[in-house]
């Protein structure tokens, strides 16, 4: 009887799991769906307590002991996360879940070493499969961390030949787990643990030469690699809802990632493999020194207040400056005065896709002030001025007439076409793609350096001044 | 090898459950707005953490008397305790925020 109940509750659960998942994939349904996930997820749990196990000592205080503290550092950490931190938060997240498989398939594996429990040929295998999945969704998701939080420089952790290292280590960990597969159902803990550690190194070296701009690629990816772990541990504990879940995730992320290789007009070998960094440096030292003109925040200030059209085009900096209330302060104010005040939003802009339209949302700017990519090329010979914040490979016209650029062939925000463009930038430094951008010597081009929430405040003040 | 057969053979009916599941999530995801992305790529992120049932029934068929194995299986609960709530809390507090600007 209660081993069909928890059954049953875990075929709802899964069903819950797939309906959660498709509703999240539309705007109106999605916080319906992800409250359905997040109750499928709790009776699956609670099901779990309850279903018979013979013989078993349960140690029940041990797991609500866990469970609590696990759940309040979560619940805390996704309650004082900055919207801006975000992508970060979610990659730790995941990451953390790629540890509690490789937990799971270690102390098993352990298990079996010692001859505590026989497994068979079949589940020694889904059990390496996990520890080596696991292990390397979880430091790669480290590391993707790292570089999102600017903890982590590109340059320094990517070595020469990058690749062929990685091909290396990848065919080293394969090489290993097939010998540790073959040499029959009791391997010893020494090469358990030696695979542990190579695939943890080689979840680092992974990540390492993919640039910053194509973390949110690389997280969705290791995203599904959780998500198969947790499939593989399913096979190993007979639980269906593991299974189901696990591979949904698997696709669902694999899918996902192919997505967002589309908005970038790349391939996924290429994000892997394309490893920004190199050919450009050589590049830059060829091209001769180039002047980019700036403009003081005073004189902004008044060609702001005198266009009839405005088009923020916002980037990762808007999201590192944590501007985006300011810039909602500056749309009130030149709105008031008869403004029309539009923002362009880069499917990729910022570190993950729609991060802007969430930074955007939470100082309330109204839904229709936001542009998807074609409207605003549509609109911009129409509009007298365009500010880019914090913004660079989006709207880098290398992506047009510069068949070596990296960008190359991505569309971008033709902001070009307007009549004035200003960039705000911290320096002169290139985007985290690493390359230069034209747009910047551009002769419609001004640029305004500085922090952009300070700027933008001076720049709000001196806009009042003007209103008199 | 042999062994590798016959899983396949008596698990026929995994097999099955395995591709048609791929299929499944390849289609709940086709079709999605970008602005989206986010949000489902964070709630995907907590279905995964599904893997904690795992490190529960790990501690539950522990015995009361092996530390080891204990408070390895609570790491795990632990660890994918932050992931489920700390990943669906993200994800709502994201979707949260497309809501409001709808008024």
């Amino acid at each position: 009887m209660l081993i069909t109940t928890v059954n049953i509750t875990y075929l709802l659960g899964a069903v819950a799991f797939a309906i959660g998942l498709r509703q999240m994939s539309t705007p109106a349904t999605a916080r319906k769906g992800n409250l359905l996930a997040t109750i499928g997820m709790s009776v699956a749990i609670l099901a779990t307590l309850f279903l018979p196990i013979e013989g078993a000592d349960n140690n029940y205080i041990w797991i609500m002991g866990a469970m609590i503290l696990g759940g309040i550092i979560g619940y805390i950490s996704a309650i004082k996360i900055e919207m801006t931190a975000m992508p970060q938060m979610v990659s730790v997240f995941n990451g953390l879940g790629g540890a509690c498989a490789v937990v799971l398939a270690y102390t098993e594996l352990s298990h079996v070493s010692i001859g505590r429990i026989a497994a068979s040929q079949a589940q020694l295998l889904i059990l390496l499969l996990t520890l080596l999945i696991g292990a390397v969704a979880f430091t790669g998701s480290m590391l993707a961390y790292g570089k999102l939080q600017g903890l982590v420089d590109d340059r320094k952790v990517t070595l020469p030949s990058h690749n062929l290292i990685n091909v290396v280590i990848l065919a080293f960990l394969l090489g290993l787990a097939t010998f540790i597969f073959l040499s029959g159902t009791q391997p010893g803990l020494v090469w358990i643990s030696t695979l542990l550690a190579v695939s943890l190194l080689y979840g680092l070296s992974f990540v390492a030469p993919i640039g910053g701009a194509d973390m949110p690629v690389v997280i969705s990816l290791l995203n599904a690699f959780t998500g198969l772990s947790a499939a593989a541990a399913g096979l190993i504990y007979d639980n269906n809802i593991m299974m189901v879940g696990g591979i949904l995730v698997g696709s669902a992320g694999i899918i996902l990632t192919v997505v967002m290789c589309r908005a970038m007009n790349r391939s996924l070998a290429n994000v892997l493999i394309g490893g920004f960094g190199e050919n450009n440096k050589k590049k830059k030292e060829k091209g001769e020194k180039q002047v980019a003109k700036e403009i003081t925040c005073a004189d902004l200030a008044v060609q702001l207040y005198y266009s009839s059209t405005v088009m923020v085009v916002p980037g990762y900096g808007l999201a590192v400056a944590q501007a985006q209330k300011v810039v909602k302060r500056m749309d009130n104010l030149l709105s008031a005065n008869g403004v029309d005040v539009t923002y362009a939003i880069h499917p990729v802009a910022g570190r993950m896709p729609g991060h802007m339209n969430v930074l955007l949302a939470e100082a309330d700017v109204p839904y229709p002030k936001l542009l998807d990519m074609e409207d605003a090329n549509e609109a911009m010979a129409n509009t007298d001025m365009v500010i880019v914040i914090g913004a660079n490979d989006v709207v880098n016209p290398a992506a047009y007439d510069d068949p070596a650029s990296p960008v190359y062939g991505m569309p971008v925000i033709n902001v070009w076409e307007a009549k004035n463009v200003v960039v705000l930038k911290r320096s002169m430094n290139p985007g985290y793609a690493g390359i230069q951008n034209q747009l910047f010597f551009h002769h419609k081009t001004r640029m305004l350096f500085g922090d952009a929430k300070n700027t933008l405040e001076e720049l709000n003040d001196e806009i009042k001044t003007l209103e008199g | 090898m042999e062994s590798i057969f016959l899983f396949l053979d008596e698990n026929l009916l995994l097999i099955y459950l395995l591709i048609f599941t791929i299929i499944l999530g390849f289609e709940l995801i086709s079709n999605v707005p970008t602005i989206l992305h986010t949000p489902l790529m964070s709630g995907a992120n907590a279905i995964s953490g599904v893997v904690i049932i795992g490190a529960i029934l790990l501690i539950r068929n522990a015995d009361p008397t092996d530390y080891l194995t204990l408070s390895l299986g609570a790491l795990g609960v632990v660890l994918g305790m932050i992931n489920v709530v700390g990943g669906f809390a993200v994800t709502n507090r994201m979707l949260k925020m497309f809501n409001k600007k709808k008024k």
